[in-house]
């Protein structure tokens, strides 16, 4: 069973992963982008879509990934060049996500994709319980893992990430050495978003193998939530989208084990779980937000 | 944390108030986007409509092309279609449970809508107001409960849905091989419950020792969630899967790829599991839909059975809900069980006629009882021999 959960927590979690790393990207530039469950349905419908024009998988993902940063820069630009609130235009760009996928979804409900089957890794994936938790996966899932380990080492070994990082703590500084925190932020904000639609990707196109309307179902909000639990660290990130897919593989295992808890607590139980992680872990992690975000926490611009 | 203002943002603070609202508005601009695009196919099929062809309207829930419950509906629409050529069809898909299903019905009521079917649960209020606000447009409601008396232009129809489910429990009590059935539902509302409870009892008619492992969702359509429910049924070795959701498609998939086998519901997919697919339980609308059009053409619908809370079975017409075509590895011995228990349910049994004996060893029907279709409207127990809590 602990085989089960754990393949489950990682196969499940893909979609959280890229998401929550999206955020912290975007985050860790300063801004914070509600609307990464907009970018998630866009990125979903995108991959499913023309996944099915062109029968060719991996078109759909570029296709995820091109939808879910398209949606970022509509936060991006009214929040960064007309000043607007962060909090209300994310969840604006969702709602608009919602409405027009659904719109332009419905085309494609019942609709069969050519999927992105599950790659076994040869030798790893005849290892001994870890090989099925691991090693048995859709491509998406090693990228996931992949881009955590590559945009950890960008943040604190690269230029690049130096700046991404100055952006969300000191961006008067950066402005003093010649860089402009706004064009930082454009970066962090879109790349958040393409993060975001490859998780979307990978839930239509690769986990599910399906769409519908509405089908990413919070899933952007909780990688926004993790991001927190992760202390804006890509990779916390991947211990934080697992612990909660887990949770998730967790109460249905214990459910189809005729568990004699209550189908309720059990349902509750993955956000129970993040919940009493961030309550034990609050004050680190406050501490552990990038400067300028907290003046967003605080209300003062 | 800081609160010292911070020179180097590059946020100005002008024109802030615009944006957001122009952002609002798009946004809602998109969520109504749905279902103006619903509004603008009823009014294409509206243009030529004349006076004395009837015009019937049908609301849909969700697209017409879901492998499921808003895909037989319209399919039923079809079928009024072609029985009355005359009549215009206004379709509207998408429509919300809300006041926006009353919106709808009054626009096709503009359009000169005579007759019309809002065919989900949730319309049933809003179907009701429209009908007190109009009493010479007849409605006729899919799937709702007794509606309060008084009203000569409005009733509720349904099937009963748990007989074909009864059947379809044993051709998959025939086929597994391990005894485990996998059952992922949304909610444990009466209906989902009688269903569940009627595939056990079905399978059980085959193999009493037959166990039907229940998984909740705890949504109607989450296919993410279906992935990982049907996963942890898997595990648990199963080999039959099965479902009360609204798309299907996810959990068939993902059976088919385990090399399970499939029992389908709302609508046969047996091509997206050719090898897999056992039988299933899909709605034929059709027949009923243009029943219950020809009684209102004849000025007979009020004081009919439609004109109040009409539930068709096997026992009392033909079920609209009726057993999807049999997979490869159904037998002619199966089927020969199945024929017997349809033909018990036409001679008036029924899949919940006694002995009934719930998950704790209470016995709920004796034997030679039978409860009525009121009755298993408020089934709150699993029987025995599932796994799973109704709490």
């Amino acid at each position: 069973m602990i085989e089960a959960v754990l393949a489950g927590a990682v196969a499940g979690g893909t979609s959280i992963l890229f998401p929550t790393l999206g955020e912290v990207v975007a985050e860790r530039s300063g801004v914070i982008n509600l609307g990464t469950e907009g970018s998630m349905l866009t990125g979903a419908l995108a991959a499913y879509a023309v996944g099915i024009e062109t029968g060719n998988p991996w078109l759909g993902v570029a296709a995820g990934l091109a939808a879910g940063a398209a949606l970022a820069a509509v936060h991006a630009f009214v929040v960064l060049f007309r000043g607007a609130n962060q909090i209300a235009v994310g969840l604006v760009v969702t709602f608009l996500a919602i409405g027009i996928t659904a719109l332009f979804g419905q085309s494609y409900v019942g609709q069969g994709v050519v999927p992105l089957t599950d790659v076994a890794v040869p030798g790893l994936s005849e290892l001994p319980f870890l090989g099925s938790i691991l090693f048995d996966h859709d491509p998406l899932t090693y990228l996931s893992v992949v881009a955590a380990a590559g945009l950890w080492w960008m943040m604190r070994s690269t230029s690049a990430g130096l700046k991404l990082r100055a952006a969300g703590e000191r961006p008067e500084v950066l402005e003093v050495y010649g860089s402009s925190p706004r064009s930082v932020r454009v970066f962090g904000v879109l790349a958040g978003g393409a993060l975001a639609g490859l998780g979307g990707a990978q839930l239509a196109t690769a986990f599910t193998r399906n769409w519908s309307e509405g089908m990413v179902a919070g899933r952007g909000f909780v990688a926004v939530g993790l991001v927190i639990f992760a202390a804006w660290n890509p990779l916390k990130a991947i211990a934080g989208a697992y612990l909660f897919s887990g949770a998730v593989a967790l109460q249905l295992e214990l459910q189809a084990q005729g568990s004699e808890v209550s189908r309720y607590l059990l349902q509750a139980l993955p956000y129970l779980v993040v919940i009493a992680v961030l309550v034990a872990l609050s004050r680190r992690r406050r501490h552990a937000a990038p400067a300028a975000l907290q003046r967003v926490f605080e209300g003062s611009a | 944390m800081s609160p010292v203002a911070n020179p180097g943002d590059t946020h100005p603070t002008r024109r802030r108030r615009p944006w957001v609202v122009l952002a609002a508005a798009l946004g809602v601009l998109a969520l109504l986007g749905s279902a103006c695009s619903s509004d603008d196919t009823a009014t294409a099929s509206a243009s030529d409509a004349d006076g004395d062809a009837p015009t019937i309207g049908f609301l849909f829930v969700g697209p017409k092309d879901d492998f499921g419950y808003n895909q037989a509906a319209y399919e039923g629409s079809v079928a009024v279609e072609e029985a009355f050529p005359d009549a215009t069809i206004l379709r509207a898909e998408n429509v919300p449970e809300t006041a926006e299903a009353e919106q709808v019905m009054e626009e096709m009521i503009n359009q000169g809508a005579d007759i019309i079917f809002p065919t989900s649960y949730g319309h049933m209020e809003f179907a009701n107001n429209v009908a007190a606000l109009h009493p010479d447009v007849t409605i006729v409601h899919q799937g709702g409960l007794e509606p309060e008396p008084g009203l000569d232009n409005f009733g509720t129809y349904f099937g009963t849905v748990y007989e074909p489910v009864y059947t379809a429990g044993i051709a998959a009590g025939a086929a597994t091989e391990t005894g485990k059935l996998g059952y992922v539902y949304a909610f444990p509302i009466p209906q989902t419950l009688s269903n569940i409870n009627a595939f056990t009892l079905g399978a059980q008619s085959v193999n009493p020792e037959i166990e039907v492992i229940a998984v909740s969702t705890g949504s109607w359509c989450d296919p993410g969630l279906q992935a990982q429910a049907a996963s942890s049924l898997l595990n648990q070795g199963v080999d039959v899967l099965t479902q009360h959701q609204d798309c299907t498609k996810t959990i068939i998939e993902t059976a088919d790829a385990a090399g399970a086998m499939t029992v389908g519901y709302h609508f046969d997919a047996s091509e997206l599991t050719p090898e897999g697919w056992i039988t299933g339980s899909e709605w034929d609308w059709g027949p009923l839909y243009v029943e219950i059009v020809q009684t209102i053409l004849d000025g007979a619908f009020v004081d009919s059975d439609f004109n109040g809370d009409f539930r068709v079975g096997l026992q009392t017409g033909s079920n609209p809900f009726v057993q999807s075509a049999y997979g490869p590895m159904v037998d002619e011995d199966t089927q020969a069980l199945v024929d017997e228990a349809r033909q018990r349910f036409i001679d008036g049994g029924s899949p919940f006629a006694g002995p009934v004996v719930d998950q704790d060893g209470e016995v709920v029907w004796a034997e030679g009882e039978q409860p009525t279709y009121a009755e298993v409207e408020q089934m709150d127990f699993f029987v025995q021999g599932v796994t799973g809590r109704t709490s």
